[in-house]
C-alpha cells in the first residue's frame, strides 16, 4: 500500500462476472510521470480493470486507492482528477462536437468555448466543432473524445483502446498527446492491443491467462 | 475553478432541454398521444355532454399517466446506450445532482407541456372553464410525482434491453393514488364543490416523492451502473 501512496494504487483486486472469475488478484501502482500499458488477449478483463480503477465497478475483493486513501472516501476529488475514455466515444449524436465537450467538461471545471475550440484544434477536428456528432466519422468522433480528455485537464488519464478507428496520423497524434501529458507530470493507464510509441517511463501489465 | 452544485444542475438541465428540442418528434409524441386518446373517447362512446362530463376526469387522467410513461423509458437509457451516462457519473458531481436535474428537465418537457395543452383537451371533453385551474394544478402535481416515480423505475430498468414494459409494471401501481385523487379533484371542480381536500393530498404525495425519490432513484441508478 505504501508504495502507492503517491498516486494510484490497485491492491489485489478480484472481480467475478456471474461465475466467471475475471480479475484474479490484480495489483498495480501508478505514479505521476508514469504510463502503464495494459495489454492482453480479448476477454481477459482489461476493460473491467479500467472500470474498477475509475470507480464504475466495485471489486468483490481488494481496493483502489488514490494517494493512499480508498477512492470511495475521496470520490469527488478523485473523479475531478481523472479523465476516462471508454471504447465508445460517448458523444450525443444530436449535439454538436462543441456542445458535447461543453456539457461533459463543464461539469468538471469552468471552461470557455475558446478553450474547447483550441482542444478540438489540437486534435485536428476544429472544422467539426459546429457539426452534430452523428454526422462525424468514427475516427473524427474518436478525435473529439480525445479533445474532451485534453480539455478536462485531469492528472490521470484512463484510456480504453484510444487508437481504434484512427488513421496513422491520428494514432501518432494520440501517442504525442499521451507523451506530453505524462512528461508534464500526469499519469496514464492505457488499454491497447499494440505497442505504444512513446518516450516516457512506461511499464507494461499483461493480463494474459 | 471547480463547478458548484447549482451550476452543475443548471448545466445538466440545459443539456437535457437542448437534447429534447433537437428531437421534436420525441418531444411531441407524448403530447399528440394525449390529445388523440382523449379525442378518441368521446368519438367512440357517442356520449351526451352530461355523461361525457362525468367521465372526463378519469379519461383525462388515465391518458395523462400513460402519455407521461411514454417518455420515461429514455430518461437514463439514451445516455446509458451511448456511454454519456458513465461520463456524467464520473464528472465529479454527485450522482444525485445528475438524477435530480435530469428528472426536473424531463418533467419540464413532458409534465409541464401536458399541463399547458390540458385546457384544449378539457374543452374537447366538455369540462367547464371554471374547473380548468384545478385541473391544471392537479395535473401539475400529479405529473411531477409521476416523473419522480418514473425516475426510480427508469433507474432500475436502465440496464435492460426491453425495460419499458417492466417500467410500466413498476410505475403504474404506484401511480394509482395519483389517479384517484387527481381525477377526484378534477371531478369536484367540475361539479362545483371544493377540491381542496384532494389537492392537498396530491400536494402531500408530491412533496413525499420529491423528498424521498431522489435517494431511491440515485441508488437504483448506482446499482445498475455497476
Amino acid at each position: 500500500m505504501n508504495k502507492a501512496a503517491e498516486g494510484l494504487g490497485v491492491d489485489q483486486v478480484h472481480v467475478w462476472r456471474g461465475d466467471r472469475h475475471v480479475l484474479k488478484g490484480v495489483s498495480l501502482a501508478l505514479r505521476p510521470r508514469q504510463l502503464l500499458h495494459i495489454s492482453g488477449p480479448n476477454g481477459t478483463g482489461k476493460t473491467t480493470l479500467l472500470r474498477v480503477v475509475c470507480g464504475l465497478l466495485r471489486p468483490e475483493q481488494g481496493q483502489v486507492s488514490w494517494f493512499g486513501r480508498p477512492i470511495s472516501s475521496v470520490r469527488s476529488q478523485y473523479q475531478g482528477a481523472l479523465a476516462y475514455a471508454s471504447h465508445e466515444p460517448a458523444l450525443k449524436g444530436d449535439l454538436t462536437a462543441l456542445e458535447n465537450l461543453r456539457f461533459a467538461v463543464g461539469l468538471k471545471r469552468r471552461v470557455t468555448a475558446e478553450e474547447l475550440r483550441a482542444s478540438l484544434e489540437r486534435t485536428g477536428v476544429a472544422g467539426c466543432a459546429d457539426l452534430p456528432a452523428r454526422v462525424l466519422s468514427a475516427g473524427q468522433r474518436r478525435r473529439v473524445a480525445l479533445a474532451r480528455i485534453l480539455s478536462m485537464r485531469a492528472s490521470l488519464w484512463l484510456l480504453d483502446e484510444p487508437f481504434t478507428n484512427l488513421d496513422a496520423a491520428g494514432m501518432e497524434l494520440t501517442g504525442k498527446l499521451l507523451q506530453s501529458h505524462v512528461r508534464e507530470g500526469g499519469a496514464a493507464l492505457v488499454v491497447a492491443h499494440h505497442d505504444l510509441d512513446v518516450d516516457v517511463d512506461m511499464r507494461r501489465l499483461d493480463l494474459g491467462p | 475553478m471547480s463547478v458548484g452544485v447549482l451550476q452543475a444542475f443548471a448545466l445538466i438541465v440545459r443539456r437535457e432541454l437542448c437534447l429534447s428540442f433537437r428531437r421534436p418528434d420525441q418531444l411531441l409524441q407524448p403530447l399528440v398521444f394525449f390529445l388523440i386518446v382523449t379525442t378518441l373517447f368521446p368519438l367512440g362512446l357517442n356520449l351526451q355532454l352530461s355523461l361525457l362530463r362525468d367521465m372526463s376526469p378519469g379519461v383525462l387522467w388515465v391518458a395523462a399517466l400513460l402519455s407521461s410513461l411514454l417518455s420515461l423509458d429514455s430518461l437514463f437509457k439514451s445516455d446509458a446506450d451511448d456511454g454519456t451516462l458513465e461520463q456524467l457519473a464520473l464528472s465529479g458531481q454527485d450522482l444525485a445532482v445528475i438524477v435530480v436535474a435530469k428528472t426536473c428537465a424531463h418533467w419540464l418537457v413532458s409534465g409541464a407541456a401536458l399541463v399547458l395543452v390540458s385546457p384544449v383537451v378539457g374543452t374537447a371533453l366538455g369540462i367547464p372553464t371554471d374547473a380548468f385551474l384545478t385541473m391544471m394544478l392537479s395535473l401539475a402535481l400529479g405529473t411531477l410525482t409521476l416523473s419522480w416515480l418514473g425516475a426510480i423505475g427508469a433507474g432500475l430498468t436502465v440496464g435492460l434491453k426491453r425495460g419499458n414494459v417492466l417500467l410500466s409494471l413498476i410505475v403504474l401501481p404506484l401511480a394509482m393514488p395519483l389517479l384517484i385523487f387527481g381525477a377526484g379533484a378534477t371531478d369536484r371542480a367540475i361539479s362545483g364543490t371544493s377540491a381542496a381536500g384532494a389537492l392537498y393530498f396530491l400536494a402531500a404525495l408530491c412533496v413525499f416523492t420529491c423528498t424521498l425519490a431522489p435517494f431511491a432513484a440515485t441508488t437504483a441508478l448506482r446499482i445498475t451502473l455497476e
